[in-house]
């Protein structure tokens, strides 16, 4: 069974059909990219799976639960984090405190336990602190565990929300153009972050524009044009589907 | 490493240094209005400790707060005074009037907290405009605009505190040292980063898996339990409550303080409130008195109807406007803050968002 579905997902803004019907599977331990022209409906498509849209039709499925209605936080603790593709951190926290927001949903103290500093609290909070310098470390980021999120170059900002995201233990990730922005070495050395999470057990939903680099990486790619699927199958086909090559370049390209 | 920034030794000593002088302050000054002034600066300082976590932490701005002072007072009105003829014990009450307060911050959160910046703003404003005028015109139970008098003053182990101010400034500092440990564990908790996470970005915040709607609640009714705390010891020193001690001056004396010392940060807080009431309940009274007196020495008449308490409210006025132009952090920022505002003079942030809408269609 898929570990994700969706099912014929729709999402119109009035007369607008920004995602049109659409059907994809993604099977555990893989690599999904979304790609498509800008506008094609790539972030829509987080954006319901994440719970910030209802889907005007259409079920999304995740581990055989229907996720449709669901809220943003609701979302995350079944086990789905992501990416933004402006990065939206937590400006004014420490590096290692963002990494722990994202931990929130796995852990348990209640108000009380906080306020009274009870045994529970602390344990929980040590071995939170643990778990996220262990991300910082796999993300390349230990150095700036106490400076501000903002104080990031850009670069680092964008490894800090993957570290982040990986704190809530998703087993599904959804990176939104996370080398957007970033330079050749650093777009190089984040996709091989994404094969490594990849390994630590995570599957992996991309949307990227650089096309170089989705055909590196992904074992599945499903393209989006004007919220409809266009085609969908491995790099390799593709490339060479007329169709893609289209929406793209044009007709008569 | 730690998620605390600067705790150092220095600052550890200080604090210790300044509570053995709070705890020296009577011996030292024994006039008994000074020391009264300086007990009111209590509930000043616990006012701020609420209203910081839900402005300060939270991000959320909320006007009226003094709505939640008045309803832990009235309760303890309630529950000890000929009123009803219910003698409730004091020391119980104070927990019991904290959570009543938390109630009613629960109900005002839970219809509003979906509102956001100027809106929350307005309608908090609106609350801390009705509670008063409940507590006024409902006076069959109330005692109206006179309120309740007669309110039981607390006892320890034998020993009435009355009408004497001396016990009332050793209980308020110790409810006040109690409530700055709670709330630092509390920053520095899974609750606070929560918090903080909401005020620096509501829609990342829920993608975590933060329920952001029962967060902001638990910033309100927080909040509010510390306003609740306050009331009853605002009702148990004076002995009586009535509609006039809760307006709108108040909430905006507790933003002054807040604001004034560093919005977000312990030690700011405790300054800017301190500041504050030392201004309201005793410099101000005082230096009306010095002008009088100046008078007399001069024969100049009209220094006799000189009230400095009349210009409270320009005088708060002007030290907010200060503040702003020569140190818009705050006297003791959160290094957070300080930052922030920087940054704002600089460029805007690089953190913005832009892919995902606003406001969220399904949120919450």
């Amino acid at each position: 069974m898929a570990l994700l579905s969706l099912r014929g997902l729709t999402k119109a803004f009035g007369g607008l059909c920004a995602v049109k019907d659409l059907s994809l599977d993604v099977e555990s331990g893989r690599i999904v990219s979304l790609i498509g022209p800008n506008g094609a409906g790539k972030s829509t498509v987080f954006n319901l799976i994440t719970g910030i849209y209802e889907p005007t039709s259409g079920e999304i499925i995740f581990e055989g639960r229907c996720l449709n209605g669901l809220r943003p936080y609701e979302v995350s603790a079944s086990g789905i984090m992501r990416s933004f593709q402006n990065i939206r951190l937590f400006a004014f926290m420490t590096v290692l405190e963002n990494v722990m927001v994202g931990e929130h949903a796995r852990m348990r103290a209640a108000i009380w336990d906080g306020a009274l500093h009870t045994p529970r609290a602390r344990r929980e909070d040590a071995a939170a602190q643990e778990k996220a310098l262990e991300l910082l470390e796999f993300v390349g980021l230990t150095r700036m565990a106490s400076e501000w999120a903002r104080n990031l170059p850009y670069g680092m900002q964008r490894r800090l929300e993957i570290a982040r995201a990986l704190a809530g233990e998703p087993k599904l990730l959804l990176l939104d153009e996370p080398a957007a922005g970033t330079n050749p070495a650093e777009k190089h050395a984040l996709m091989a972050l994404v094969q490594s999470i990849r390994q630590r057990g995570v599957t992996i939903v991309l949307i990227e524009h650089d096309m170089r680099l989705v055909m590196e990486i992904s074992d599945e790619v499903h393209v989006l044009d004007y919220g409809e699927e266009i085609a969908h199958g491995t790099p390799d086909q593709v490339r060479r589907n007329p169709r893609v090559i289209e929406a793209y370049l044009g007709k008569g390209a | 490493m730690s998620t605390l920034r600067g705790s150092t030794a220095f600052g550890r000593l200080a604090v210790v240094l300044l509570i053995v002088a709070l705890f020296a302050l009577p011996y030292l000054d024994k006039n008994s209005s000074h020391i009264s002034a300086y007990a009111d600066t209590g509930y000043v300082v616990l006012l701020a400790f609420g209203l910081n976590i839900i402005v300060g932490y939270t991000g959320l701005l909320a006007l009226g707060f003094a709505a939640f002072f008045a309803i832990g007072a009235y309760t303890y009105g309630f529950l000890a005074s000929p009123q009803f003829g219910l003698h409730l014990n004091f020391w119980p009450m104070i927990l019991v009037s904290a959570a009543v307060a938390a109630l009613f911050g629960l109900i005002l959160g839970a219809p509003t907290l979906r509102l956001r910046g100027d809106y929350l703003a307005i309608v908090t404003l609106g609350f801390g405009e009705i509670v008063p005028q409940v507590f006024q015109n409902l006076d069959k139970w109330t005692g109206g605009p006179d309120g309740i008098a007669g309110i039981d003053q607390p006892h320890l182990f034998g020993y009435a505190f009355g009408f004497n101010p001396v016990p009332y400034y050793y209980l308020y500092i110790v409810i006040i040292l109690a409530s700055a440990w709670l709330l630092n564990n509390l920053r520095n908790s899974r609750l606070g980063r929560a918090w903080m996470a909401i005020r620096e970005d509501e829609l990342a915040a829920a993608h975590m898996g933060i329920n952001t709607t029962s967060a902001k609640l638990a910033a309100f009714s927080m909040g509010a339990a510390f306003a609740g705390v306050a009331g009853v010891l605002f009702a148990a020193k004076l002995s009586t409550v009535s509609p006039s001690g809760f307006d709108f001056n108040t909430s905006v004396m507790i933003l002054a303080a807040i604001v004034l010392g560093g919005m977000g940060n312990l030690p700011g807080v405790v300054l800017g409130a301190v500041i504050i009431g030392l201004l309201n309940f005793l410099i101000l009274p005082q230096a009306s008195n010095w002008i009088h007196g100046l008078g007399d020495q001069l024969h100049w008449g009209w220094l006799q109807g000189v009230d400095l308490n009349a210009y409270r409210f320009m005088i708060y006025g002007l030290i907010l406007v200060l503040v702003m132009l020569f140190r818009p952090e705050g006297l003791i920022p959160s290094a957070t803050r300080r930052a922030e505002l920087r940054a704002n003079h600089d460029e805007a942030s690089g953190i913005t968002g832009g892919d995902v809408p606003a406001t969220a269609e399904h949120l919450g």
